[in-house]
Protein backbone atom coordinates (compact mmCIF):
# COMPACT_ATOMS: atom_id res chain seq x y z
CA UNK A 1 0.00 0.00 0.00
CA UNK A 2 2.95 2.30 0.69
CA UNK A 3 3.56 3.40 -2.87
CA UNK A 4 5.14 6.73 -2.06
CA UNK A 5 7.22 5.83 0.95
CA UNK A 6 9.51 8.41 2.45
CA UNK A 7 13.04 7.73 1.25
CA UNK A 8 15.11 6.39 4.17
CA UNK A 9 17.72 9.14 3.69
CA UNK A 10 15.28 12.00 4.23
CA UNK A 11 15.55 12.10 8.00
CA UNK A 12 19.35 12.03 8.08
CA UNK A 13 19.73 14.68 5.35
CA UNK A 14 17.06 16.66 7.23
CA UNK A 15 19.19 16.74 10.37
CA UNK A 16 22.36 17.53 8.38
CA UNK A 17 20.55 20.50 6.87
CA UNK A 18 19.26 21.55 10.29
CA UNK A 19 22.82 21.44 11.62
CA UNK A 20 24.04 23.55 8.68
CA UNK A 21 21.22 26.07 9.26
CA UNK A 22 22.14 26.24 12.93
CA UNK A 23 25.76 26.95 12.00
CA UNK A 24 25.06 29.62 9.36
CA UNK A 25 21.50 30.50 8.43
CA UNK A 26 22.26 32.96 5.63
CA UNK A 27 24.59 30.75 3.62
CA UNK A 28 22.44 27.62 4.12
CA UNK A 29 18.96 29.00 3.62
CA UNK A 30 19.13 28.79 -0.18
CA UNK A 31 19.83 25.07 0.12
CA UNK A 32 16.73 24.66 2.27
CA UNK A 33 14.66 26.49 -0.35
CA UNK A 34 16.08 24.47 -3.24
CA UNK A 35 15.60 21.15 -1.43
CA UNK A 36 12.12 21.85 -0.10
CA UNK A 37 10.52 24.08 -2.73
CA UNK A 38 8.93 21.29 -4.82
CA UNK A 39 7.39 19.74 -1.70
CA UNK A 40 6.00 22.97 -0.33
CA UNK A 41 4.77 24.10 -3.72
CA UNK A 42 3.08 20.74 -4.33
CA UNK A 43 1.33 20.74 -0.97
CA UNK A 44 0.21 24.35 -1.46
CA UNK A 45 -0.96 23.63 -5.00
CA UNK A 46 -3.03 20.65 -3.88
CA UNK A 47 -4.39 22.50 -0.84
CA UNK A 48 -5.27 25.71 -2.70
CA UNK A 49 -5.84 24.44 -6.24
CA UNK A 50 -4.29 27.47 -7.93
CA UNK A 51 -0.72 27.76 -9.23
CA UNK A 52 -0.24 31.42 -8.43
CA UNK A 53 -1.75 31.15 -4.95
CA UNK A 54 0.45 28.12 -4.35
CA UNK A 55 3.62 29.96 -5.34
CA UNK A 56 2.75 32.87 -3.06
CA UNK A 57 1.91 30.55 -0.17
CA UNK A 58 5.15 28.60 -0.59
CA UNK A 59 7.17 31.82 -0.67
CA UNK A 60 5.31 33.14 2.35
CA UNK A 61 6.05 29.92 4.24
CA UNK A 62 9.77 30.15 3.43
CA UNK A 63 9.88 33.78 4.55
CA UNK A 64 8.19 32.85 7.84
CA UNK A 65 10.59 29.95 8.27
CA UNK A 66 13.57 32.25 7.68
CA UNK A 67 12.34 34.77 10.24
CA UNK A 68 11.69 32.04 12.78
CA UNK A 69 15.14 30.51 12.21
CA UNK A 70 16.76 33.93 12.56
CA UNK A 71 15.23 34.12 16.04
CA UNK A 72 16.04 30.55 17.12
CA UNK A 73 19.22 29.61 18.93
CA UNK A 74 21.56 27.09 17.30
CA UNK A 75 20.39 24.37 19.68
CA UNK A 76 16.73 24.78 18.78
CA UNK A 77 17.47 24.90 15.03
CA UNK A 78 19.57 21.74 15.20
CA UNK A 79 16.72 19.88 16.88
CA UNK A 80 14.16 20.83 14.23
CA UNK A 81 12.55 18.14 12.13
CA UNK A 82 12.60 20.37 9.10
CA UNK A 83 10.17 18.62 6.77
CA UNK A 84 7.42 18.44 9.37
CA UNK A 85 8.18 21.92 10.71
CA UNK A 86 8.05 23.54 7.25
CA UNK A 87 4.86 21.66 6.50
CA UNK A 88 3.23 23.06 9.65
CA UNK A 89 4.18 26.59 8.60
CA UNK A 90 2.90 26.07 5.06
CA UNK A 91 -0.43 24.61 6.20
CA UNK A 92 -0.90 27.59 8.51
CA UNK A 93 -0.21 29.94 5.60
CA UNK A 94 -2.71 28.05 3.41
CA UNK A 95 -5.29 28.09 6.20
CA UNK A 96 -4.91 31.80 6.90
CA UNK A 97 -4.87 32.79 3.29
CA UNK A 98 -7.58 35.29 2.66
CA UNK A 99 -7.80 37.67 -0.26
CA UNK A 100 -5.34 40.34 0.69
CA UNK A 101 -6.15 43.99 0.04
CA UNK A 102 -2.87 44.59 -1.78
CA UNK A 103 0.75 43.53 -1.89
CA UNK A 104 3.25 44.85 0.66
CA UNK A 105 5.46 47.70 -0.54
CA UNK A 106 8.41 45.45 -1.25
CA UNK A 107 6.44 42.40 -2.35
CA UNK A 108 8.16 40.69 -5.22
CA UNK A 109 5.73 40.37 -8.09
CA UNK A 110 6.79 37.35 -10.03
CA UNK A 111 4.51 37.27 -13.03
CA UNK A 112 2.29 39.57 -14.94
CA UNK A 113 -1.42 38.78 -15.17
CA UNK A 114 -2.53 36.45 -17.90
CA UNK A 115 0.52 34.21 -18.06
CA UNK A 116 -0.30 31.87 -15.21
CA UNK A 117 0.45 28.29 -16.02
CA UNK A 118 -2.35 25.78 -15.61
CA UNK A 119 -1.94 23.65 -12.51
CA UNK A 120 -1.07 20.70 -14.72
CA UNK A 121 1.90 22.50 -16.33
CA UNK A 122 4.06 21.85 -13.34
CA UNK A 123 3.22 18.19 -12.91
CA UNK A 124 6.50 16.49 -12.25
CA UNK A 125 5.68 12.83 -12.52
CA UNK A 126 3.26 12.57 -15.44
CA UNK A 127 5.98 12.66 -18.06
CA UNK A 128 7.17 9.08 -17.70
CA UNK A 129 7.43 7.95 -21.30
CA UNK A 130 4.90 6.10 -23.43
CA UNK A 131 3.09 7.51 -26.44
CA UNK A 132 2.01 11.14 -26.55
CA UNK A 133 -1.54 9.80 -26.29
CA UNK A 134 -0.71 7.95 -23.06
CA UNK A 135 0.98 11.04 -21.70
CA UNK A 136 -2.07 13.13 -22.54
CA UNK A 137 -4.33 10.63 -20.82
CA UNK A 138 -2.14 10.56 -17.73
CA UNK A 139 -2.10 14.34 -17.63
CA UNK A 140 -5.86 14.45 -17.96
CA UNK A 141 -6.26 11.92 -15.17
CA UNK A 142 -3.86 13.85 -12.96
CA UNK A 143 -5.76 17.10 -13.50
CA UNK A 144 -8.97 15.34 -12.57
CA UNK A 145 -7.50 13.79 -9.43
CA UNK A 146 -6.04 17.14 -8.48
CA UNK A 147 -9.50 18.70 -8.70
CA UNK A 148 -11.02 15.93 -6.60
CA UNK A 149 -8.34 16.38 -3.95
CA UNK A 150 -8.87 20.14 -3.83
CA UNK A 151 -12.61 19.53 -3.38
CA UNK A 152 -12.08 17.44 -0.21
CA UNK A 153 -12.89 19.12 3.12
CA UNK A 154 -9.66 20.76 4.41
CA UNK A 155 -9.10 18.29 7.24
CA UNK A 156 -9.08 15.26 4.93
CA UNK A 157 -7.41 17.15 2.11
CA UNK A 158 -4.40 17.94 4.29
CA UNK A 159 -4.16 14.35 5.52
CA UNK A 160 -4.44 12.83 2.03
CA UNK A 161 -2.03 15.34 0.44
CA UNK A 162 0.64 14.93 3.11
CA UNK A 163 0.43 11.15 3.14
CA UNK A 164 -0.05 10.25 -0.50
CA UNK A 165 0.99 13.24 -2.62
CA UNK A 166 3.91 14.41 -0.50
CA UNK A 167 4.72 11.01 0.96
CA UNK A 168 5.28 12.02 4.58
CA UNK A 169 5.40 9.19 7.09
CA UNK A 170 2.69 9.13 9.75
CA UNK A 171 5.35 10.05 12.30
CA UNK A 172 6.26 13.18 10.29
CA UNK A 173 2.58 13.97 9.74
CA UNK A 174 2.03 13.74 13.45
CA UNK A 175 4.73 16.41 13.91
CA UNK A 176 3.33 18.57 11.12
CA UNK A 177 -0.31 18.41 12.16
CA UNK A 178 0.10 17.93 15.90
CA UNK A 179 -2.23 14.95 16.00
CA UNK A 180 -1.77 11.30 17.00
CA UNK A 181 -0.87 8.91 14.19
CA UNK A 182 -4.04 6.91 14.74
CA UNK A 183 -6.23 9.96 14.15
CA UNK A 184 -4.29 10.79 11.00
CA UNK A 185 -4.57 7.26 9.65
CA UNK A 186 -8.33 7.47 10.11
CA UNK A 187 -8.43 10.86 8.35
CA UNK A 188 -6.36 9.62 5.42
CA UNK A 189 -8.58 6.58 5.09
CA UNK A 190 -11.72 8.68 5.24
CA UNK A 191 -10.24 11.03 2.63
CA UNK A 192 -9.53 8.16 0.26
CA UNK A 193 -13.06 6.84 0.72
CA UNK A 194 -14.40 10.30 -0.12
CA UNK A 195 -12.17 10.49 -3.18
CA UNK A 196 -13.43 7.14 -4.36
CA UNK A 197 -17.02 8.28 -3.97
CA UNK A 198 -16.30 11.54 -5.77
CA UNK A 199 -14.48 9.73 -8.59
CA UNK A 200 -17.55 7.57 -9.30
CA UNK A 201 -18.92 9.61 -12.21
CA UNK A 202 -15.71 9.09 -14.20
CA UNK A 203 -15.74 6.06 -16.45
CA UNK A 204 -12.01 5.62 -16.92
CA UNK A 205 -10.88 5.05 -13.35
CA UNK A 206 -7.85 2.80 -13.39
CA UNK A 207 -9.81 0.26 -11.43
CA UNK A 208 -11.90 -2.63 -12.75
CA UNK A 209 -15.52 -1.62 -12.89
CA UNK A 210 -16.72 -4.81 -11.22
CA UNK A 211 -14.44 -4.35 -8.26
CA UNK A 212 -15.75 -0.86 -7.68
CA UNK A 213 -19.38 -1.97 -7.82
CA UNK A 214 -18.52 -4.72 -5.45
CA UNK A 215 -16.99 -2.31 -2.95
CA UNK A 216 -19.98 0.00 -3.18
CA UNK A 217 -22.30 -2.80 -2.26
CA UNK A 218 -20.17 -3.79 0.64
CA UNK A 219 -19.82 -0.30 2.05
CA UNK A 220 -23.33 0.92 1.32
CA UNK B 1 -15.68 1.24 6.24
CA UNK B 2 -12.26 -0.04 7.16
CA UNK B 3 -9.96 -1.76 4.72
CA UNK B 4 -10.68 -5.03 6.54
CA UNK B 5 -14.40 -5.12 5.80
CA UNK B 6 -13.91 -3.96 2.19
CA UNK B 7 -10.99 -6.26 1.34
CA UNK B 8 -9.81 -7.44 -1.05
CA UNK B 9 -11.47 -5.42 -3.83
CA UNK B 10 -11.30 -2.15 -1.90
CA UNK B 11 -7.63 -2.71 -1.17
CA UNK B 12 -6.93 -2.89 -4.89
CA UNK B 13 -9.02 0.16 -5.52
CA UNK B 14 -7.46 2.16 -2.70
CA UNK B 15 -4.05 1.22 -4.03
CA UNK B 16 -5.06 2.56 -7.45
CA UNK B 17 -6.25 5.83 -5.92
CA UNK B 18 -3.05 6.13 -3.90
CA UNK B 19 -1.01 5.48 -7.03
CA UNK B 20 -2.92 8.25 -8.80
CA UNK B 21 -2.31 10.61 -5.88
CA UNK B 22 1.40 9.85 -5.98
CA UNK B 23 1.53 11.31 -9.51
CA UNK B 24 0.33 14.68 -8.25
CA UNK B 25 3.69 16.05 -7.14
CA UNK B 26 4.54 19.23 -8.98
CA UNK B 27 7.73 21.15 -9.63
CA UNK B 28 8.01 24.59 -8.12
CA UNK B 29 8.03 27.36 -10.75
CA UNK B 30 11.53 28.62 -11.55
CA UNK B 31 10.60 31.99 -10.07
CA UNK B 32 9.92 30.67 -6.55
CA UNK B 33 13.46 30.26 -5.19
CA UNK B 34 14.89 33.57 -6.54
CA UNK B 35 11.83 35.52 -5.35
CA UNK B 36 12.05 33.86 -1.93
CA UNK B 37 15.73 34.79 -1.53
CA UNK B 38 14.94 38.40 -2.45
CA UNK B 39 12.01 38.44 -0.01
CA UNK B 40 14.18 37.38 2.94
CA UNK B 41 17.02 39.71 1.94
CA UNK B 42 19.58 37.16 0.73
CA UNK B 43 19.49 38.49 -2.84
CA UNK B 44 18.53 41.79 -4.43
CA UNK B 45 16.84 43.16 -7.52
CA UNK B 46 17.48 46.46 -9.24
CA UNK B 47 16.03 48.81 -11.78
CA UNK B 48 17.02 52.12 -13.42
CA UNK B 49 15.01 55.11 -12.21
CA UNK B 50 15.00 58.80 -13.17
CA UNK B 51 16.51 61.30 -10.71
CA UNK B 52 17.49 65.00 -10.74
CA UNK B 53 20.92 63.96 -12.09
CA UNK B 54 19.68 61.50 -14.70
CA UNK B 55 19.03 57.78 -14.39
CA UNK B 56 20.31 55.96 -11.32
CA UNK B 57 20.25 52.26 -10.44
CA UNK B 58 18.23 51.35 -7.37
CA UNK B 59 18.61 47.95 -5.68
CA UNK B 60 16.33 46.48 -3.01
CA UNK B 61 15.25 43.29 -1.29
CA UNK B 62 12.40 42.36 1.04
CA UNK B 63 14.01 44.31 3.89
CA UNK B 64 14.38 47.58 2.05
CA UNK B 65 16.33 49.65 -0.47
CA UNK B 66 19.96 48.52 -0.37
CA UNK B 67 21.84 50.63 -2.92
CA UNK B 68 21.53 53.67 -5.18
CA UNK B 69 24.30 54.35 -7.69
CA UNK B 70 24.86 56.27 -10.90
CA UNK B 71 23.63 54.40 -13.93
CA UNK B 72 26.57 53.62 -16.15
CA UNK B 73 26.65 50.03 -17.28
CA UNK B 74 24.33 47.46 -15.69
CA UNK B 75 27.20 44.96 -15.50
CA UNK B 76 29.37 47.52 -13.72
CA UNK B 77 26.64 48.24 -11.19
CA UNK B 78 26.08 44.53 -10.57
CA UNK B 79 29.80 43.96 -10.04
CA UNK B 80 30.00 46.89 -7.63
CA UNK B 81 26.97 45.64 -5.72
CA UNK B 82 28.42 42.15 -5.33
CA UNK B 83 31.74 43.61 -4.17
CA UNK B 84 30.21 46.05 -1.69
CA UNK B 85 27.29 44.02 -0.39
CA UNK B 86 28.28 40.44 -1.17
CA UNK B 87 24.84 39.29 -2.28
CA UNK B 88 23.60 38.09 -5.68
CA UNK B 89 21.72 40.70 -7.70
CA UNK B 90 19.60 40.57 -10.84
CA UNK B 91 17.51 43.03 -12.84
CA UNK B 92 13.92 43.19 -11.59
CA UNK B 93 11.38 41.69 -13.98
CA UNK B 94 8.99 44.38 -12.84
CA UNK B 95 8.57 46.90 -10.05
CA UNK B 96 5.40 46.85 -7.98
CA UNK B 97 3.55 50.16 -8.63
CA UNK B 98 3.60 51.20 -4.95
CA UNK B 99 7.35 50.66 -4.71
CA UNK B 100 7.90 52.58 -7.95
CA UNK B 101 5.86 55.54 -6.70
CA UNK B 102 7.69 55.60 -3.34
CA UNK B 103 11.06 55.42 -5.09
CA UNK B 104 10.17 58.19 -7.51
CA UNK B 105 9.15 60.46 -4.65
CA UNK B 106 12.23 59.71 -2.59
CA UNK B 107 14.60 60.17 -5.53
CA UNK B 108 12.92 63.53 -6.15
CA UNK B 109 13.78 64.51 -2.57
CA UNK B 110 10.42 63.90 -0.88
CA UNK B 111 11.44 62.26 2.39
CA UNK B 112 7.82 61.80 3.52
CA UNK B 113 7.30 58.84 1.17
CA UNK B 114 7.73 55.79 3.41
CA UNK B 115 10.46 53.50 2.13
CA UNK B 116 12.23 50.89 4.24
CA UNK B 117 16.03 50.80 3.95
CA UNK B 118 18.25 47.75 4.26
CA UNK B 119 21.29 49.01 6.15
CA UNK B 120 22.46 45.72 7.63
CA UNK B 121 26.18 45.33 8.27
CA UNK B 122 26.61 49.08 8.63
CA UNK B 123 27.87 50.59 11.85
CA UNK B 124 25.67 52.09 14.52
CA UNK B 125 27.45 55.42 13.94
CA UNK B 126 26.82 55.37 10.17
CA UNK B 127 23.15 54.60 10.70
CA UNK B 128 22.86 57.46 13.21
CA UNK B 129 24.45 59.86 10.68
CA UNK B 130 22.15 58.74 7.87
CA UNK B 131 19.05 58.89 10.09
CA UNK B 132 19.98 62.45 11.03
CA UNK B 133 20.52 63.42 7.37
CA UNK B 134 16.99 62.17 6.73
CA UNK B 135 15.69 64.85 9.10
CA UNK B 136 16.94 67.67 6.88
CA UNK B 137 13.99 69.04 4.89
CA UNK B 138 14.06 69.37 1.10
CA UNK B 139 15.52 72.72 0.03
CA UNK B 140 17.66 73.07 3.18
CA UNK B 141 21.24 72.17 4.07
CA UNK B 142 23.15 71.56 7.33
CA UNK B 143 26.90 71.50 7.96
CA UNK B 144 28.75 68.28 8.85
CA UNK B 145 29.35 69.67 12.33
CA UNK B 146 25.60 70.05 12.84
CA UNK B 147 25.09 66.29 12.24
CA UNK B 148 27.99 65.47 14.57
CA UNK B 149 26.57 67.64 17.38
CA UNK B 150 23.01 66.38 16.83
CA UNK B 151 24.00 62.72 17.18
CA UNK B 152 25.96 63.51 20.33
CA UNK B 153 29.43 63.15 18.78
CA UNK B 154 30.43 66.81 18.35
CA UNK B 155 34.10 65.97 17.74
CA UNK B 156 33.40 63.36 15.07
CA UNK B 157 32.98 65.84 12.20
CA UNK B 158 35.41 64.02 9.90
CA UNK B 159 33.81 60.67 10.67
CA UNK B 160 30.44 62.20 9.78
CA UNK B 161 31.87 63.28 6.42
CA UNK B 162 33.22 59.80 5.87
CA UNK B 163 29.90 58.12 6.82
CA UNK B 164 28.06 60.39 4.39
CA UNK B 165 30.61 59.54 1.71
CA UNK B 166 29.78 55.86 2.28
CA UNK B 167 26.02 56.37 2.15
CA UNK B 168 24.86 53.34 0.11
CA UNK B 169 21.56 55.00 -0.77
CA UNK B 170 22.31 58.59 -1.89
CA UNK B 171 19.24 60.66 -2.86
CA UNK B 172 17.06 58.29 -0.82
CA UNK B 173 19.06 59.33 2.25
CA UNK B 174 19.79 62.97 1.32
CA UNK B 175 23.49 63.22 2.12
CA UNK B 176 23.60 65.96 -0.54
CA UNK B 177 21.91 68.21 2.05
CA UNK B 178 24.99 68.14 4.25
CA UNK B 179 27.61 70.76 3.39
CA UNK B 180 31.03 71.79 4.63
CA UNK B 181 31.17 73.45 8.03
CA UNK B 182 32.41 76.67 6.38
CA UNK B 183 29.21 76.75 4.34
CA UNK B 184 30.76 75.67 1.02
CA UNK B 185 28.86 72.92 -0.85
CA UNK B 186 31.66 70.35 -0.67
CA UNK B 187 32.19 66.84 -2.00
CA UNK B 188 29.59 64.34 -3.11
CA UNK B 189 29.87 60.58 -3.52
CA UNK B 190 27.31 60.23 -6.30
CA UNK B 191 29.26 61.62 -9.23
CA UNK B 192 31.05 64.55 -7.60
CA UNK B 193 30.30 68.13 -6.46
CA UNK B 194 28.61 69.20 -9.71
CA UNK B 195 25.89 66.62 -9.08
CA UNK B 196 25.48 67.86 -5.53
CA UNK B 197 24.91 71.40 -6.80
CA UNK B 198 22.47 70.12 -9.44
CA UNK B 199 20.42 68.19 -6.88
CA UNK B 200 20.32 71.12 -4.45
CA UNK B 201 19.29 73.43 -7.31
CA UNK B 202 16.53 70.95 -8.25
CA UNK B 203 15.34 71.18 -4.64
CA UNK B 204 15.01 74.95 -4.92
CA UNK B 205 18.32 76.10 -3.41
CA UNK B 206 20.78 78.51 -5.02
CA UNK B 207 24.21 76.87 -4.50
CA UNK B 208 26.11 79.90 -5.81
CA UNK B 209 24.19 82.25 -3.53
CA UNK B 210 24.90 79.95 -0.58
CA UNK B 211 28.60 79.89 -1.31
CA UNK B 212 28.88 83.65 -1.72
CA UNK B 213 27.15 84.02 1.68
CA UNK B 214 29.68 81.53 3.09
CA UNK B 215 32.60 83.40 1.53
CA UNK B 216 31.30 86.58 3.15
CA UNK B 217 31.59 84.74 6.48
CA UNK B 218 27.83 84.65 7.13
CA UNK B 219 26.82 81.43 8.96
CA UNK B 220 23.56 82.45 10.56
CA UNK B 221 20.65 84.75 9.81
CA UNK B 222 18.60 86.43 12.53
CA UNK B 223 15.29 88.24 12.43
CA UNK B 224 15.19 91.52 14.33
CA UNK B 225 11.41 91.19 14.69
CA UNK B 226 11.41 87.77 16.38
CA UNK B 227 14.88 87.85 17.94
CA UNK B 228 15.50 84.31 16.61
CA UNK B 229 18.56 83.19 14.62
CA UNK B 230 18.63 80.35 12.08
CA UNK B 231 20.85 78.50 9.67
CA UNK B 232 20.64 80.39 6.33
CA UNK B 233 18.58 77.74 4.50
CA UNK B 234 16.09 77.11 7.34
CA UNK B 235 12.57 77.73 6.05
CA UNK B 236 12.08 80.18 8.92
CA UNK B 237 15.16 82.17 7.79
CA UNK B 238 13.87 82.28 4.21
CA UNK B 239 10.71 84.01 5.40
CA UNK B 240 12.61 86.92 6.95
CA UNK B 241 12.23 89.99 4.73
CA UNK B 242 15.44 91.74 3.63
CA UNK B 243 14.80 94.71 5.88
CA UNK B 244 14.74 92.50 9.00
CA UNK B 245 17.55 90.06 8.09
CA UNK B 246 20.54 90.27 10.43
CA UNK B 247 23.65 88.31 9.36
CA UNK B 248 25.83 86.66 12.03
CA UNK B 249 29.32 85.18 11.71
CA UNK B 250 28.93 82.88 14.74
CA UNK B 251 26.36 81.54 17.15
CA UNK B 252 28.16 83.35 19.98
CA UNK B 253 27.70 86.64 18.12
CA UNK B 254 23.94 85.94 17.75
CA UNK B 255 23.58 85.09 21.42
CA UNK B 256 25.58 88.17 22.44
CA UNK B 257 23.17 90.23 20.36
CA UNK B 258 20.29 88.81 22.40
CA UNK B 259 18.99 86.31 19.83
CA UNK B 260 17.81 82.80 20.67
CA UNK B 261 18.25 79.71 18.49
CA UNK B 262 15.48 78.56 16.14
CA UNK B 263 13.87 75.40 17.52
CA UNK B 264 13.53 73.84 14.08
CA UNK B 265 16.99 74.18 12.50
CA UNK B 266 18.78 74.23 15.87
CA UNK B 267 21.66 76.46 14.64
CA UNK B 268 23.54 76.09 17.93
CA UNK B 269 24.38 72.52 16.77
CA UNK B 270 26.43 74.11 13.97
CA UNK B 271 28.25 76.43 16.40
CA UNK B 272 31.37 74.24 16.48
CA UNK B 273 33.10 74.92 13.19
Amino acid sequence: MDLHATPPTSTSSDSALAAALAADLDTTFERLVVEQQDRLYTIALRMLGDARDAEEAAQDAFVRAYRALAGYGAERTRELRLRGWLTTILLNVCRNRVRRPGPALLAIDRRGPGDEPAASDHLASTDVGGSPHDAALRREAAVRWARLVTALPPLYRAAVVLRHVDGLSYAEMSVALGKPEGTLKAQVHRGIVMLRAAAEPFEDLDTPRAARTNVQEMTA
Amino acid sequence: MTARTAAPAATTEFAAIEAALATLSARAPATLAPATLVAVGLADEYVAMPSPIGDVFVAWNGRGVSMVAGATEAAEFEARFRDDVGRPIRPAAEVAPRLRRALERRLAGDRRAALPLDLRHRTEFERAVWAKALEIPRGEVRPYGWIAAEIGRPKAVRAVGSALGHNPVPLVVPCHRVVRSDGMIGQYSLGGPENKRAILAAEGLDPDGLESLARAGVRFIGSDTTGIYCLPTCHNAKRITDRHRVPFRSAAQSVAAGYRACRECRPQSAAVA
